[in-house]
């Protein structure tokens, strides 16, 4: 086991290492000039060149970059904000994302896990119906239309919540945000829960336990849920990875002051700002990688048999 | 032995709505017929394919033989016989219809508040939409599955190689992608495409290479190797038509999600630019006139929610056709 997590990290690292060289690389050999050339003199573009060490070798620049990223800075942005340091920005916008993130997965799998295992319990009947539109409604409904229709609802047409993110109001303003993100993991969670609690209701295993006498809640609990809930981890971790796309939105439609407005206005406004688009991709990566580690480590765990297929390869 | 019941003819009824001569549990038909039947019997996915194809058929055939152009600013004649600009006109069946009883004009979907009707940028949206999803995922397909089957096939440490491209590239969040694509290139279609080209394939090419796992150690593949074919002969030829299967239905879920990753893109302000229209781009032009205009988000929305709908309903038939479960039978 101990094999398989050092294995694991060490892959990750080293993927988390090549992706920032190229990202760093693609953004350095870039066509074109950083500076604007009409409003500069051809001798302040090559003040400025040289005060930020652009005429070093790439790979030199690259070392620079490393070092400064792994003493814990981001370095400054070029335009976006006046040329101040990255670091304190993007952490206050990391802090937004990351409530209302954390507020809707909670949501999204506690009402998910309970619909799917209503559901199952009820087959056939008025719940089972509801769980099977709910889940069809978070496949065919993109996060964005809901949370549009949410706002225009419950924000405008009957003024109960705020329209905007307000991080005064933390709690009440991020209800509708979190809500609206939750969709797609209310739907994923709910239809699987139901179907591997279905399965998990007709096994061998579970006929055994019924027929030496075991019923309700004793045997739901010992013996159903505890199988049909150890892959439902399976599903609830690439959601959180999929937060990242439907925040960016969700963070558009509700002014939320977050990282991905701030990626969307280093990339989509007038002017690119690299060294956010470098910072921020430096970010989700590590976000990303880092959250398929801990996936990958919970699966060794949870079932032995990936950890010896992962030694034998 | 007093008298046994001998079964008479009243006591049997025919099965009605299936025909009796045809056994279809144990079916002497080919593999695809059956795949068909088992298709055109799924009510679901009969009703995705009939909301798929009306859209593609609207999508098509709306933006032809609409009186207007997509992009083209219409004036009515007013009340006092003043010309003038066709701007935010709610639809004729939202109600009072006040300001939408211009001589002989009616717009269907109302107009945009530049004045351009939104029933034929909704057709015209559409189509750019499901033109993009089926170049690209066509695109992926191609990629996609000779990868996924070159790699599965050679095995070692080809398979190695090329498992370790995939897990870095996989490991790279779709947005970062999508903003480094950004910056190389201009915003518009070409953007939506690329993206989808580098994000998409992967999926594809994972199943294609399981799929070519299972395969290659086939008695027919055996004996196509015996008889002196080539590795590519045999990966193209025999084992490539029998992966068909999966990867249309990876296919068919794939569209829905080109789809909404471009409604996505064009939704944040890096896909479709103007006066080019997409599903994504109406939706953020009603997006940003939703209270005063609501109706004008109205109908790219639903097109949408359709079309996402129709596809998962397809794909789901798909995957259940391709391996019918013993309880369905």
């Amino acid at each position: 086991m101990r094999n398989y997590i050092a294995k694991r990290i060490l892959m990750s690292v080293l993927t988390l290492f090549v992706i920032v060289f190229v990202l760093f690389v693609l953004i350095r050999i870039m066509p074109g000039d950083p500076f604007p050339v009409e409003r500069m003199s051809a001798e302040m573009i090559a003040q400025k060149r040289l005060e930020l060490g652009l005429n070093k070798p790439i790979l030199e620049q690259f070392v620079d970059y490393m070092s400064m990223l792994l003493s814990g800075s981001f370095g400054n942005g070029t335009s976006l904000y006046n040329g101040a340091p990255i670091k304190p920005i993007m952490l206050k916008c990391l802090e937004n994302s990351f409530k209302i993130g954390v507020l809707s997965i909670l949501f999204g799998t506690t009402v998910g896990l309970t619909l799917g295992i209503v559901a199952a319990l009820n087959r056939g009947k008025f719940v089972d119906g509801l769980c099977t539109i709910v889940s069809i409604l978070g496949v065919c409904i993109p996060s964005y239309v809901f949370m549009i229709f949410l706002q225009y609802f419950f924000a405008y047409k009957i003024p109960f919540f705020p329209y905007f993110f307000d991080p005064a109001r933390f709690m009440f303003s991020s209800i509708m945000p979190a809500i609206s993100l939750s969709l797609l993991s209310i739907s994923t969670v709910a239809r699987f829960t139901r179907n591997e609690m279905i399965e998990v209701m007709n096994s061998d295993y579970v006929k055994l336990a019924q027929s030496k006498g075991l019923y309700g809640f004793e045997l739901m609990r010992r013996h159903v849920l505890r199988n049909a809930l150890i892959p439902i981890v399976t599903v609830i971790a690439p959601l959180v990875v999929d937060l990242l796309t439907g925040a960016m939105v969700m963070e558009k439609i509700y002014g939320v002051n977050g990282v991905g407005k701030l990626m969307v206005d280093a990339i989509a406004g007038d002017g690119i700002d690299y060294n956010y688009v470098l910072a921020l991709s430096i970010v989700f990566s590590s976000m990303y990688i880092g959250m398929m580690l801990v996936l990958d480590i919970l699966y060794g765990i949870i079932d032995p048999r990936i950890r010896i297929s992962a030694k034998e390869a | 032995m007093a008298d046994t019941y001998r079964p008479q003819a009243d006591d049997f009824e025919f099965i009605s709505g299936r025909d009796i001569n045809v056994d279809q549990n144990f079916a002497s038909q080919g593999y695809w017929k059956g795949v068909a039947l088992h298709f055109a019997r799924n009510r679901f996915a009969m009703t995705g394919v009939i909301l798929v194809g009306v859209i593609v058929l609207f999508a098509v055939i709306a933006p032809l033989v609409s009186t207007y152009d997509y992009d083209q600013i219409v004036s009515v004649v007013d009340g006092n016989g003043k010309e003038v600009v066709a701007k935010s006109l709610s639809p004729q069946w939202a109600g009072d219809g006040a300001d939408n009883r211009f001589a002989d004009r009616t717009f269907v979907f109302g107009t945009d508040d530049l004045g351009r009707d939104l029933w034929t940028r909704t057709w015209q949206g559409a189509r750019v939409s499901l033109i993009i999803a089926f170049v690209a995922i066509f695109i992926d397909m191609l990629i996609g599955t000779s990868y996924g089957l070159i790699s599965g096939f050679f095995g070692g440490r080809v398979d190695m190689v090329m498992q370790r491209f995939i897990e870095i590239l996989g490991s790279i969040p779709t947005l970062v992608i999508i903003s480094i694509l950004a910056i190389f290139m201009e915003k518009g279609i070409g953007l939506v495409i690329a993206s989808l080209l580098i994000t998409e394939w992967i999926g594809m090419s994972k199943i294609a290479r399981a799929e070519c796992l299972k395969l290659k150690e086939r008695e027919y593949v055996l004996a196509s190797r015996t008889l002196g074919a080539g590795s590519f002969h045999i990966i193209f030829k025999q084992i490539l038509p029998n992966t068909i299967g999966p990867i249309i239905t990876q296919v068919m879920f794939s569209i829905p999600v080109a789809i909404f990753t471009e409604a996505f893109l064009s939704f944040v302000g890096v896909g479709i630019v103007l006066p080019q229209c997409s599903i994504g781009s109406l939706i953020e032009a009603g997006f940003n006139n939703i209270t005063i205009l609501p109706y004008q988000i109205v109908p790219p929305i639903s097109v949408l929610a359709l079309l996402m709908l129709g596809f998962n309903l397809i794909g789901d038939g798909f995957r259940e056709a391709l391996a019918p479960k013993l309880e369905d039978m």
